[in-house]
């Protein structure tokens, strides 16, 4: 087909925005609403060795023991390990206690665990407010806090990247490890989510 | 307007499947993920059909896969966006005459973009970051 040859020709970026164009014109798409399919895609999947190590430890209390005595070890024995995960502090959230992880000097980020990171986590704001008011932070992403929670920020450093275990949501005592995986996201290894139940 | 559901499950093997690193889709350049979300709201709202749309896209990274060079490797969400436009030519949203002549027309701004006049039809040398 000769047009699509020609068309082939162009820069991709060029005949995306051309698209892009014609369609927003038309009223076949909504940028906002692009967004959000792109941001649901991103991580349909998700973490998933992250995911792993968090379902793992929800349903294997030895392996959990072993988790917050010392995190890079039994990561490992899952095969997880790479150049930015080597010292591996995992931290646990519990009813009355929830930790977050933040990095004020840098952007260091477990992404072997993590996958990688989302880009307001190198936000400059971001990292500041949450040392500086984290509840209120917290609150705008969309998880709210009893005073009687306490909250903990963990300032990753080139040293040592957190990884905050989450809180087994109820009702899920009859998943398999493999569902319970598919319910954890990357918030909530960072902290500013909550694992919620299956649906 | 109702919060957007996935409309469509993305392949997770086999040649249809996005780049993915730890299970999380990797954009190279902002034109992949334009490209990735105008192809997810379109099939949302009805105006392709999924199906048509994976058969053109496995057609289309075959074909990639075999054209592919040191010089222009392969790209996946290249495969990705030609799929898009042929569903939508095929499907009589969006002709190939359309949209070439809307992207000539894009193509020849002249203030505020990185690129100098007098460059012909074609010319891939110079991009456009948005």
């Amino acid at each position: 087909m000769t047009f699509e040859t020609e068309s082939k020709r162009l820069p991709v970026a060029l005949r995306t925005e051309a698209l892009e164009s014609i369609l927003l014109e038309r009223q076949l798409v909504d940028p906002k609403v692009m967004d959000t399919y792109i941001r649901m895609y991103e991580s349909d999947i998700g973490p998933l060795n992250g995911a792993k190590v968090v379902a793992k430890a929800w349903t294997d209390p030895e392996f959990k023991a072993r988790l917050l005595e010392d995190g890079t070890g039994a990561v490992a024995e899952l095969g997880f390990k790479g150049p930015q995960g080597e010292h591996i502090v995992v931290v646990e959230n519990t009813p009355t206690e929830h930790n977050a992880v933040v990095c004020t000097l840098c952007s260091c980020y477990p992404w072997p665990l993590l996958g990688l990171p989302p880009t307001w986590y190198k936000d400059p704001a971001y990292r500041s407010r949450l040392v500086r008011e984290p509840r209120a932070l917290l609150a705008e992403l969309g998880l709210s806090l009893g005073d009687d929670v306490e909250i903990r920020i963990w300032d990753s450093s080139s040293e040592v990247r957190y990884f905050v275990l989450p809180e087994r949501p109820a009702g899920t005592e009859n998943l398999s490890e493999e569902e319970l995986a598919a319910l954890v996201t990357r918030d909530a290894m960072v902290g500013i989510a909550k694992v919620a139940a299956p649906a | 307007m109702p919060a957007p559901q996935p409309s469509a499950v993305l392949d997770v093997d086999g040649p249809a499947a996005p780049p993915r690193s730890n299970g999380e889709l990797v954009f190279a350049e902002p034109w992949e993920s334009r490209a990735f979300g105008l192809a997810m709201s379109l099939n949302a709202s009805g105006v392709f059909d999924w199906e048509d749309f994976r058969r053109q896209l496995i057609a289309a990274v075959a074909e990639a896969e075999r054209e592919a060079t040191d010089d222009e490797p392969f790209s996946y969400y290249r495969c990705w966006l030609q799929a898009l436009e042929r569903v939508l030519d095929a499907g009589g949203v969006v002709s190939t005459e359309q949209l070439r002549a809307r992207a000539e027309e894009l193509d020849a701004r002249p203030a505020g973009h990185d690129h100098s006049h007098g460059h012909g039809r074609g010319d891939e040398g110079h991009d456009h970051h948005h």
